[in-house]
C-alpha cells in the first residue's frame, strides 16, 4: 500500500483522555470532599441511599483510580509508547475504542455502586459484568500497546514501557483471579474464595493493584516525563532496568501484610513483612535515579510549574514508599492498621505522588498537543501552592487521628482494664476531620484551576500532526511493508 | 551468555519481556497465595459454624449493599485491648462460609465481629434508622429506607442459595424450598439486625481456647 501522506503519531487520542482524565478529576475528588464532609455532618446524606457513606466512599475511590487514574496513564502510555518506537499508534481504532469503553465502564460502573451493586472488595467493588467488561478492555489497551512495541523502528524498549508493560500485564493478571464468582443476578454474584483465603486473594489483589497501577503505572509516566522535562537523560538507566525487576518481584508478595494480626496464618504474614521491608531498596532507587537526572535541571524548576509539580511528586513517592514499609511492620501495624494512619498514608502516595506527576505531566504535555504556551503560568503556580498545602494538611491530620485512635484503642491501665471507650475516641476526631475537609477542599481547589487552565489551553486548537523522528545508525530496527523486522540479528 | 548479555536480549524483544514480567510477577502469588488455598485449616469450620440461613445471607448482602464494612471491621485481632473491647479473637475456622469475607480496612465505628447478643433487636432498629438517638456523638449514617424495603426485594433467595450449595456450601433441598417463605413480611431492617444479632456467636470460646492451647490453629 502507498501512502500519500507521511506517517503521524495518533495524538488526538492522547488529548481526549486527558479531557476524561481531568474530569474524573473534578468529580472524583468532589466525592471525596464531600464523604470527608460526611464525617462532620453524618445527615449530609439527607437521607439519600446513593448519597450514603457507605456506596459514596467507594465511587470516590473508584473515580479517581479508574477513571482520573488509568485514563492519564492510557493517554500518557499512548503517548510515550509512539514516541519511543518511533511508530504511530498500533490499530488506532481499537485505542478508541479503548477511550471510550472505559470511560463507559467508570460512568456506569460508578452508577451501579450508588445503587448497590458491589462485590465488597477494596478498589474491585464493581461486580462481574463490569469485571468481565474491564478485562476485555484491558486485553485492548494490550494489544495496542505492545503492538505498537512489536512494530516500532528503534531496538531498545525503553524503560517507561516496561512499567507501563508491568501495569497492563500484571493487573489483568490480579484483576482476573481476585474476581472470579458465580453470578446470582446480573447484579450480585459469590466470591469464589472464602473467608481467610478470600481475604488472602482479595488483599494480593488490593496491595498490588496499588503496586502495578497506582506506583508501577506512574513510573512509568515518571521515567518518560521527568527527562523530557527536566531535559536529560536517566541519570543511570542500568539503575532503573535493576529496580524494574527487583519491583516486580517482591511487589507481589507485600499484600498480606493488610492482614496482620488477623485470622490467617502467621507464615503469609511474616513472609508479608518481610518482602515489604524489601521493597524499600527496589522502591528508594527508583527516587534516587529521579533525583539525581533531575538534579542538573535545578534552574529550570524555579520557573517551570510542571516541573516542580513532579519533583515535588517525586518527594511524597519517597515518603509514601518508605511510610509503606514501615507500617508493614506487625509492630508498628499494630497501631495503625484499621485507622485514618492508612488513610493518610494512602493519601500522601495517591495526592502528593500519583495526582502531582500527572499534574506535572498534563501541563507539560497539553501546550506540545496543541502547539500552544500554557493558557496562564500563574493559575498553575497557585495550583501548586494549593496542591502542596492540601496534601501536607490531609497527612498531617490523619497521622494525628490515626496515631491517637491506634493508641487509645490499645491503652490499658494497670488492671487491665480499657483506658477509653470506643466513641469517646471517635468524638475526639472531629477536630482531625474537620482539618481533612479543608485538605480536600485545598487541593480539589487547585485541580478546578487546572481544569480551567487546560481547557483554555484546549480550547479552538487542533492536536499538532507529529511524524516519527527517523532513528539513527546502530538503534535502527529496518521494516518491510508489512511492518515486519525484516532483520533481527545485530549486524 | 552473562546476565548483561541476556538482559539485553529481553531489553529489543517484547514477546520475552511479556514473558518475563509474566513469570517474575507470578512468583509471590505462585509460592504464598496458592498454597493457602489448599491450606486445611483456612477452609474447615469451627465445631459451632454454619451457614447462613436465608434471614441471615439476606441481611448480610444488604450489610455489603450498604456498605456497612467500608467503616466496620469483623476482625477481633488477639490482643488484649481488643479481646477486652469486642470478645474472643476471630478465628480462620469461622469465616468459611463467608462469600466474599467482610473483615474491613477501617474502624471508623468499632469492630462488629462479636457483635451478636450484645445490644437489643429494637436497640437496633433505633439505632439504624436514627444512629444520635442511642449514641449521641455517632457519625454514621443513618438508614430509614431500610425501614420501608420488604426483605424479599433483595435479589432472588433461591438462586442464590444454589449458587453457593454449588460452592460447596451444606444447604438441603428443604432449605432452598422454604427460603422464600423465611422473608415474607420482613422488611429489610428485620433481616439485616437478624444477622447482626447472629455475628460471632458461633463460637465456643473456651473450646478455641483448649484447642490453641493443644498447638492448633
Amino acid at each position: 500500500m502507498q501512502r500519500q501522506n507521511p506517517e503521524i503519531y495518533e495524538d488526538r487520542v492522547v488529548v481526549r483522555l486527558v479531557q476524561f482524565s481531568v474530569l474524573w478529576a473534578v468529580l472524583g475528588m468532589a466525592a471525596g470532599v464531600w464523604v470527608a464532609a460526611e464525617f462532620l455532618w453524618p445527615t449530609l446524606d439527607f437521607g439519600q441511599f446513593w448519597l450514603s457513606f457507605g456506596r459514596l466512599r467507594p465511587l470516590h475511590t473508584n473515580a479517581v483510580i479508574f477513571g482520573f487514574g488509568v485514563s492519564a496513564l492510557m493517554a500518557t502510555g499512548f503517548y510515550s509508547v509512539q514516541r519511543t518506537s518511533h511508530v504511530r499508534l498500533f490499530l488506532p481504532g481499537l485505542a478508541w475504542f479503548c477511550c471510550y469503553a472505559w470511560q463507559l465502564v467508570v460512568l456506569l460502573g460508578g452508577l451501579s455502586l450508588l445503587a448497590g451493586w458491589t462485590s465488597s472488595k477494596e478498589y474491585a467493588e464493581l461486580e462481574w459484568p463490569f469485571d468481565i467488561a474491564i478485562a476485555l478492555i484491558w486485553v485492548c489497551f494490550g494489544i495496542v500497546f505492545f503492538g505498537t512495541i512489536a512494530r516500532r523502528r528503534i531496538r531498545p524498549i525503553y524503560i517507561s514501557n516496561w512499567f507501563y508493560g508491568g501495569l497492563i500485564i500484571v493487573i489483568a493478571m490480579l484483576h482476573i483471579v481476585n474476581s472470579l464468582a458465580l453470578p446470582v443476578t446480573l447484579d450480585k454474584s459469590y466470591s469464589l474464595y472464602a473467608g481467610a483465603q478470600d481475604a488472602i486473594v482479595q488483599w494480593w489483589y488490593g496491595h498490588n493493584a496499588v503496586g502495578f497501577l497506582l506506583t508501577g503505572g506512574f513510573l512509568g509516566m515518571l521515567y518518560y516525563f521527568l527527562p523530557k522535562q527536566a531535559d536529560q537523560p536517566i541519570w543511570s538507566y542500568r539503575l532503573s532496568v535493576v529496580a524494574f525487576w527487583a519491583f516486580t518481584y517482591s511487589y507481589i508478595w507485600a499484600g498480606p501484610h493488610h492482614l496482620h494480626y488477623n485470622a490467617v496464618p502467621e507464615w503469609v504474614q511474616s513472609t508479608a513483612m518481610v518482602m515489604s521491608l524489601v521493597l524499600l531498596a527496589p522502591s528508594w532507587a527508583t527516587l534516587i535515579n529521579g533525583v539525581m537526572t533531575v538534579s542538573k535541571a535545578w534552574a529550570k524548576l524555579k520557573r517551570d510549574p510542571a516541573l516542580k509539580f513532579i519533583v515535588l511528586s517525586l518527594a511524597f513517592y519517597g515518603l509514601a514508599t518508605f511510610e509503606g514499609p514501615m507500617m508493614a511492620i506487625r509492630s508498628v501495624n499494630v497501631v495503625s492498621h484499621f485507622t485514618d494512619w492508612t488513610i493518610g498514608h494512602v493519601h500522601s502516595g495517591a495526592l502528593g505522588w500519583n495526582a502531582m506527576v500527572t499534574y506535572g505531566t498534563f501541563y507539560f504535555l497539553v501546550p506540545r498537543l496543541v502547539g500552544a504556551e500554557l493558557h496562564s503560568t500563574r493559575l498553575a503556580n497557585l495550583h501548586f501552592v494549593l496542591a502542596l498545602a492540601g496534601t501536607l494538611l490531609y497527612i498531617l491530620a490523619m497521622w494525628a487521628s490515626g496515631v491517637s485512635q491506634g493508641l487509645l484503642w490499645l491503652s490499658v491501665d494497670r488492671l487491665g482494664e480499657l483506658s477509653f471507650g470506643f466513641r469517646d475516641i471517635m468524638a475526639g476526631m472531629r477536630p482531625y476531620y474537620g482539618l481533612r475537609l479543608v485538605a480536600g477542599l485545598l487541593f480539589w481547589g487547585g485541580t478546578l484551576l487546572m481544569a480551567y487552565n487546560l481547557f483554555m489551553t484546549l480550547r479552538g486548537r487542533r492536536t499538532v500532526a507529529v511524524s516519527p523522528p527517523p532513528v539513527a545508525e546502530p538503534w535502527r530496527l529496518e521494516r518491510g511493508a508489512a511492518g515486519i523486522a525484516t532483520e533481527r540479528a545485530r549486524a | 551468555m552473562n546476565a548483561l548479555e541476556l538482559h539485553k536480549k529481553i531489553e529489543e524483544n517484547a514477546g520475552l519481556l511479556i514473558f518475563g514480567i509474566l513469570l517474575v510477577s507470578a512468583i509471590g502469588g505462585l509460592v504464598q497465595v496458592l498454597p493457602s488455598l489448599f491450606q486445611e485449616s483456612l477452609s474447615t469450620p469451627l465445631s459451632g459454624t454454619r451457614v447462613y440461613d436465608a434471614v441471615e445471607l439476606t441481611g448480610r448482602d444488604i450489610y455489603i449493599r450498604e456498605g456497612c464494612h467500608v467503616c466496620h471491621s469483623q476482625q477481633v485481632r488477639p490482643l488484649v485491648a481488643e479481646v477486652e473491647r469486642y470478645g474472643p479473637y476471630s478465628r480462620a475456622g469461622e469465616f468459611v462460609y463467608d462469600r466474599p469475607f467482610l473483615w474491613g480496612s477501617k474502624r471508623t465505628g468499632p469492630d462488629l465481629h462479636r457483635i451478636g447478643g450484645k445490644y437489643s433487636d429494637i436497640w437496633h432498629e433505633v439505632h439504624l434508622l436514627d444512629p444520635r438517638q442511642v449514641v449521641p456523638e455517632s457519625i454514621m449514617p443513618a438508614y430509614p429506607w431500610l425501614a420501608e424495603r420488604p426483605a424479599a426485594g433483595v435479589g432472588d433467595i433461591q438462586a442464590k442459595l444454589r449458587v453457593l450449595r454449588r460452592l460447596g456450601h451444606p444447604y438441603a433441598d428443604a432449605d432452598i424450598a422454604a427460603a422464600p417463605q423465611r422473608l415474607e413480611g420482613l422488611r429489610e431492617i428485620d433481616a439485616l439486625i437478624v444477622y447482626l444479632q447472629m455475628l460471632g456467636t458461633g463460637l465456643d470460646a473456651d473450646a478455641a481456647d483448649a484447642a490453641d492451647a493443644h498447638g492448633g490453629h
